[in-house]
């Protein structure tokens, strides 16, 4: 166990970590200690100020699908795990709708977020429904290859990671909890507020974590729904990558990497998820 | 000083499907009075209870407390409060915010409804325990926490779901003489469920013992248990024998029953047997007595009694009664004793 963990984790990580400070030309890598792929990849962020980077932009561009996602994912994935443990009675159909949810992950993810195009393209499903109402009389550009796609595509994907450690957390909720808040003379939505959240806290921590790790990283969505327009954390790896630059990409995946330890250590305040599990 | 409200429960009907689960009982119950719903279970009593407290919906029938129609009323509006089984207490909430609970639902600020709270505790003694979890208490600490989240909306009536079940024996006793005690002082009516014949009979002012979604017989646990009316009350309450006599079936008290040796004189009706068992109880000696069709009775004797006679297992005796000490029961029961003029 430990040494599958330092083979296929610590070690890689290692190795990118090495390579971050590792010197580089346009074709190759040197081994000789050099921060360049930091200062490059920082260039002219000091100099630019009071306006923002190109590298700050993105990153606050990452943030911002990001938190959009999240907070989506949340609100969806939180409602449907509610719907299946408090208002589902029989466990078999918790079971079936459950599984239900999991139809999707049968088809890969690409083809998943390729079915979006030909519904919200120039000429899809969306813009000529809305075009046969005579509620528009030009395609609507925002639909496809935009922020509105990428976080839609983002939501689309992941939310089930929401879904089922939310539902985990709830279906162990003492039913009788929510009788006794009754009893007391609580509202469905102060039951909500003051039981149900409270005690879902942990699964919601967790779905968050794997929400935030994944779309933090990704560059297929971002690329494929952004119409390769729109860049993020992921995509300036990706082309530094492809630019054979790899201290720089490595470099650019320890400062990724880096944002989003803050980030889930600071969840991981809110609720310690050790102990709750 | 706290109004409290008698408690009246008119054709109240549970059906869950097709199967009836309280069928149209009547029960009124005076204020300030301890009652215990008793019986088997699934027997209805949990089901009643819960109406009472508005969460299971009614079928058919009316739930008033003193003047009012609670029947389709939420459970805050009631003037009643439930101690859940094993308690429900908010595992999230420290112990005075699980008190404070339904002060905080009426938007009653911090500083006041703590202070209320603290009150509570005072009340059931656990006020050193305010800021502690539910996890980091024991089961009577819970019971106690749960009593005072019950009791800080000021119910007329308390409602407890087998509170005991989940302690053991040991605290059982002593949880059992705490809520008597709390009821006394307070006034408050408590409706309290237990499948134990001995809770009711020490607790209860009113015992209403339940079978099969209807009231058996309810009264003082007294004369409950010296007037039984059925069989089934008879065998329940324990401490009877069911013993037919020609067509007729009687309760007879175990401590009632008097052994005698076949040459004895015998004056009231008697039954004959082997002694099967003899168990030693310390304050009475408990002899059971197999009768020819495989049935059993049987006779507490003080330990001079037995020490006077000294039976033995596989001896022939005859267990005899005094005919005003046995009550005549509803329904008929297997075991036949002769009657007074054939043993005669």
């Amino acid at each position: 166990m430990m040494l599958v963990f330092a083979l296929f984790f610590l070690l890689p990580l290692l190795f990118v970590t090495i390579v971050s400070a590792w010197d580089y030309n346009e074709y190759e890598m040197i081994p000789a200690f050099s921060l360049r792929g930091y200062s490059d990849t920082f260039e002219g962020c000091i100099a630019d100020l009071p306006n923002l980077c190109t590298i700050l932009k993105t990153y606050l561009k990452t943030l911002k699908l990001c938190l959009l996602t999240w907070v989506l994912t949340l609100l969806i994935g939180f409602t449907v795990a509610y719907f299946l443990a408090f208002h589902v009675r029989s466990k078999t159909w918790q079971i079936v709708l459950t599984l239900l949810c999991t139809i999707p992950f049968w088809t890969s993810n690409v083809i998943r977020m390729i079915a979006w195009i030909p519904l919200l393209g120039r000429n899809g499903l969306v813009n000529r429904g809305l075009e046969g109402a005579g509620l528009i009389h030009q395609p609507v550009e925002w639909l496809l290859f935009s922020e509105f796609s990428v976080v839609l595509a983002l939501v689309h994907l992941f939310t089930f990671f929401m879904v089922v450690p939310i539902f985990n957390s709830m279906i162990r909720i003492d039913k009788r909890l929510i009788e006794a808040a009754y009893d007391a003379g609580a509202t469905g939505w102060q039951t909500l507020v003051n039981i149900v959240i409270p005690l879902a806290k942990p699964g919601i921590v967790i779905g968050s974590i794997f929400v935030i790790t994944i779309v933090m990283g990704d560059f297929v969505t971002i690329g494929v729904m952004g119409g390769q327009q729109i860049a993020s954390a992921g995509k300036i790896i990706e082309a530094r990558l492809n630019a054979l630059q790899f201290p720089a990409a490595a470099a650019n995946a320890v400062i990724l990497l880096g944002i989003t330890i803050l980030i889930i250590s600071a969840l991981t305040r809110i609720v310690d998820v050790r102990k709750e599990l | 000083m706290t109004i409290t409200a008698a408690l009246e429960l008119v054709q109240l009907t549970k059906m869950y499907g097709g199967v009836t689960a309280v069928d149209a009982i009547n029960l009124k119950i005076p204020a300030g009075a301890y009652c215990c719903l008793l019986g088997p279970s699934g027997c209805g009593k949990t089901s009643t209870l819960r109406m009472v407290a508005g969460h299971e919906s009614v079928t058919s029938g009316d739930i008033l407390v003193g003047p009012k129609n609670v029947t389709n009323l939420p459970p805050a509006d009631r003037s009643t409060a439930m101690m859940f089984q094993s308690y429900a207490l908010f595992p999230h909430l420290s112990v005075i915010d699980n008190v404070a609970f339904a002060l905080k639902m009426k938007g009653v600020a911090k500083v006041a409804r703590h202070a209320e709270a603290r009150k509570l505790l005072e009340l059931v003694d656990m006020q050193p325990y305010a800021a502690r979890l539910p996890s980091q208490l024991s089961g009577g600490q819970q019971q106690r926490v749960a009593l005072a989240r019950a009791l800080i909306t000021s119910p007329q009536i308390l409602l407890l779901d087998e509170p005991l079940s989940a302690l053991d024996p040991f605290l059982r006793l002593r949880m059992r003489a705490e809520l008597k005690k709390l009821q006394r002082e307070l006034g408050l009516t408590f409706i309290h469920v237990t499948h134990g014949q001995d809770e009711a009979m020490a607790l209860a002012d009113i015992v209403v013992l339940m079978n099969g979604g209807q009231i058996e017989q309810q009264g003082s646990p007294r004369e409950i248990f010296n007037h039984p009316r059925t069989e089934f009350t008879a065998r329940f309450i324990g401490g009877h024998n069911v013993i037919a006599v020609g067509p007729e079936t009687y309760a007879v008290r175990v401590d009632r029953l008097m052994l005698k040796r076949p040459n004895e004189a015998i004056a009231g009706p008697s039954i004959a047997g082997v002694i099967s068992e003899v168990e030693y109880q310390g304050t009475y000696v408990r002899v059971v007595i197999a009768i020819e069709d495989r049935s059993e009775i049987s006779a507490q004797i003080t330990e001079t009694q037995f020490d006077a006679a000294n039976y033995a297992v596989g001896e022939r005796v005859l267990a005899t009664w005094d005919p005003i000490q046995a009550h005549l029961l509803k329904t008929t029961s297997s075991v036949t004793a002769r009657s007074p003029e054939k043993a005669a």
